[in-house]
């Protein structure tokens, strides 16, 4: 029987990862995931985990311990965040190149300066272009749900990709909330043995990994992680399904909420879609035509899905903690990039908010409302919409 | 007929076709460094390939792995510039796991562990996992063109240490890695080199033997880099020995009381003190090995910049306990 048990993020990944079974996890401290290594290291401590916990130097070195002890063969596992994702940007290209499928949980946190231990989601944001795949959690419960997801796509033969799976910093990775922790041989039985074909170190079958690629082989390697991004849009609804049957609870790329007839509709992700719904809830008791969507998967980009969703609506609204200095926000270049040649699209309006761990309230969303609305008419004046920002200060 | 059993293991991990520049030293290097390794773990553990392969990015790592041909006959991987060490910790955690007997070797370059992975060599030798790093030390950044490293020695030309009007070329003495590692008091240090095949073969096989961490420094001499003749490798290797440029020592456990130093031969009059080597009296000036150099080509219109470069052996060698004397040409 599953056990329901009071925990933060930190602890659900750490169960997540104590479920799946890793060989080897590789981890440094960083505000605000070093609960997820400590709880680790308690569990092998006490015999309730068997892997090797590798105390590295640096983050660096921790996504390099992983490279290699995946490239060995084996079930890997690390935690991070902001600076210490960055630290590992370099090695992050490499394991995804090198098909080694590592998953990592993110307390996704503000990128320094100034220095910020706050939630926004710049850190894995910023390393949407090298080849992972990108999961955000709403909950806690959905931060150890889609831990083991991660591992099952990943691990597919079709994708063999790395995955971070991001929930946010102290709103989820320090708020306690019931999680539901399923058994451990279901668990067992929907992850399997982690027995790769392609990456081993094994003497008796000795291969090269990690060769250097002229141009005439080059292009090709980087298209085949392409092609398994490709792959993965399938993988995860498959495994997702399966994740269904097995522990009841249903995930897709974008989850909507109320957007069936309604003119709005606000796009978030991470723990904002749990306000946004209920806001959602409050203007739809006012009249206001409103709906929701939560980007679950954002690596690979749900571009069908995103496509779906902009045929019910005439706005889109995306509300995103993260910034692309002169463009505006990520989610919303890729949401505009999928229906660029759509024929009919609705208005597509770009919010940042709720930057280094800024609170995003009602009256921000009521802002971004009354903005949508105006864009119906084809009011929009300004290219990219800065929410909650203390004009009195600058 | 009786036949000469060969000196070392005829098995080859490091095989021809790799493209390394001729007469490239650090080639040399690495085939000696997996035949030891091999004969290692055919004597602990009764299975000669009983070893993976963790290496930096640099020379011997582009030239080795070319896709789709490989140099390599042991597993291999190679992951970036910085981070053999910590590439080799995560193997090595996964052998643990998976019940794999035998070692790993990590390789690095002298700029891929004297600079820039320096943090994740000492992270593995702390962590004391089963590894025996090899540094091969050609002193400079040869792949991407010859640039200094912390690892160059005083004097020495580069393409980022030119001697100018005010310049002398490379203008600090050479740091040595292998009394860092040592500090770490981990089983086993040495130093080598491929003008005493004997002994780095020796010091390999003992590395690969310790239980736990181990650190071997091997100097390689680069044609390419050093401006040297291509057929004088081995003979300037031995020089360097023979003059006092490179010391041969081994530090067990960190004891630096008690650091094995080894007789450099050449002529060199060596004093011993309860079976320890105290002092040393060389007979060959350094010039006969900065001569056959290029990059040395200058000092020879300053020799007293070769004479501060006589200085700096002789403190480096009081480090380890030992008094040296170093002949100027004709003394």
């Amino acid at each position: 029987m599953p056990i329901r048990k009071v925990m933060k993020a930190n602890e659900a990944a750490a169960w997540a990862a104590k479920l799946a079974k890793p060989k080897v996890v590789a981890a440094f401290p960083i505000t605000p995931s070093t609960l997820v290594p400590e709880k680790i290291s308690e569990f092998v401590a006490n015999g309730e985990m068997d892997a090797e916990f590798i105390k590295v130097e640096s983050e660096h070195s921790a996504i390099s311990a992983c490279v290699g002890a995946s490239a060995a063969g084996v079930r890997v596992f690390t935690a991070t965040a902001s600076q210490g994702l960055a630290l590992m940007h370099e090695i992050l290209f490499i394991a995804a190149g090198m098909r080694l499928p590592i998953v990592v949980a993110i307390g996704n946190r503000s990128l320094s300066a100034p220095i910020n231990i706050w939630n926004d989601w710049q850190d894995s944001i910023s390393e949407r272009d090298t080849g992972w795949l990108q999961f955000y959690a709403e909950n806690n419960q959905e931060a150890l749900d889609l831990i083991l997801a991660a591992f099952k796509v990943a691990e597919d033969e079709r994708v063999l990709l790395p995955a971070m799976v991001g929930f946010d910093a102290f709103i989820l990775t320090h708020t306690v909330e019931p999680v539901e922790i399923p058994d451990q041989e279901v668990v067992d039985s929907f992850l399997g043995e982690y027995v790769p074909k392609h990456a081993y170190l094994d003497p008796a079958r000795p291969i090269t990994q990690g060769a250097l690629g002229f141009p005439a082989h080059y292009m090709e390697a980087r298209y085949t992680v392409w092609e398994a991004n490709e792959a993965a849009k399938k993988v995860i609804d498959e495994v997702f399904e399966e994740f269904e049957k097995t522990f009841g609870r249903r995930y897709h790329k974008i989850e909507e909420y109320k957007t069936d007839d309604a003119d709005i509709v606000l796009v978030t992700m991470g723990s904002l879609a749990g306000t946004v719904k209920e806001f959602v809830d409050k203007k739809r008791e006012e009249g206001v035509k409103i709906g929701a969507a939560k980007i679950t998967v954002y690596r690979p980009f749900p571009v069908e899905e995103i496509r779906a969703l902009a045929k019910k609506t005439k706005v889109l609204a995306i509300l995103e903690k993260d910034i692309s200095f002169s463009i505006g926000g990520a989610v919303f270049a890729d949401t505009s990039r999928a229906l660029i040649n759509e024929k009919e699209k609705p208005v597509v309006l770009d919010f940042i908010l709720g930057l280094g761990g800024r609170d995003v309230t009602f009256e921000n969303l009521e802002e971004i409302v009354s903005i949508a609305k105006k864009a119906i008419d084809g009011g929009v004046e300004e290219e990219v919409y800065w929410i909650g920002l203390r004009k009195e200060i600058l | 007929m009786a036949v000469r059993k060969p000196p070392i293991t005829t098995r080859e991990y490091w095989v021809p076709g790799h493209a390394a520049c001729a007469g490239c030293g650090c080639a040399v290097a690495l085939k000696l460094a997996t035949k030891a390794f091999s004969e290692a773990m055919e004597e602990k553990y009764g299975d000669p390939n009983a070893f993976a392969i963790a290496q930096a990015t640099g020379c011997m790592e582009v030239v080795s792995a070319v896709f789709p041909y490989t140099a390599w006959k042991a597993p291999w991987i190679h992951v970036a510039f910085e981070n053999a060490a910590a590439a080799a910790s995560g193997v090595e955690a996964a052998w643990k796991k998976l019940g794999r007997k035998g070692k790993i070797l990590a390789i690095g370059g002298d700029g891929g562990t004297a600079d820039i992975g320096m943090q994740a060599l000492s992270g593995m030798l702390e962590r004391w996992h089963n590894v025996v790093y090899l540094m091969y030390d050609n002193e400079a950044y040869m792949n991407t063109g010859i640039q200094r490293s912390s690892s160059t020695p005083y004097g020495a030309w580069t393409t980022t240490s030119p001697p100018g009007k005010y310049s002398i070329g490379e203008d600090k003495p050479k740091k040595w890695v292998a009394l860092i590692a040592a500090a770490h008091q981990v089983p086993y240090v040495a130093t080598a080199s491929i003008g005493n095949p004997f002994d780095f073969v020796r010091k390999m096989k003992k590395a690969a033997k310790v239980d736990g961490p181990a650190f071997v420094q091997v100097q390689c001499t680069c044609p390419t880099g050093w401006k040297s003749p291509l057929e004088k490798g081995v003979e300037i290797a031995r020089l360097a020995i023979e003059t006092g440029i490179w010391p041969l020592f081994e530090i067990e456990n960190g004891d630096f009381h008690n650091i094995k130093i080894q007789a450099p031969g050449g002529g060199a009059k060596v004093k011993r003190e309860g079976g320890k080597i105290v002092a040393i009296e060389f007979k060959k000036p350094i010039e006969e090995y900065l001569k056959l150099q290029g990059r040395f080509k200058h000092l020879f219109k300053k020799p007293e910049a070769i004479d501060v470069m006589r200085e700096q052996i002789k403190a480096m060698w009081k480090v380890l306990g030992v008094e040296v004397t170093l002949p100027k040409p004709g003394e």
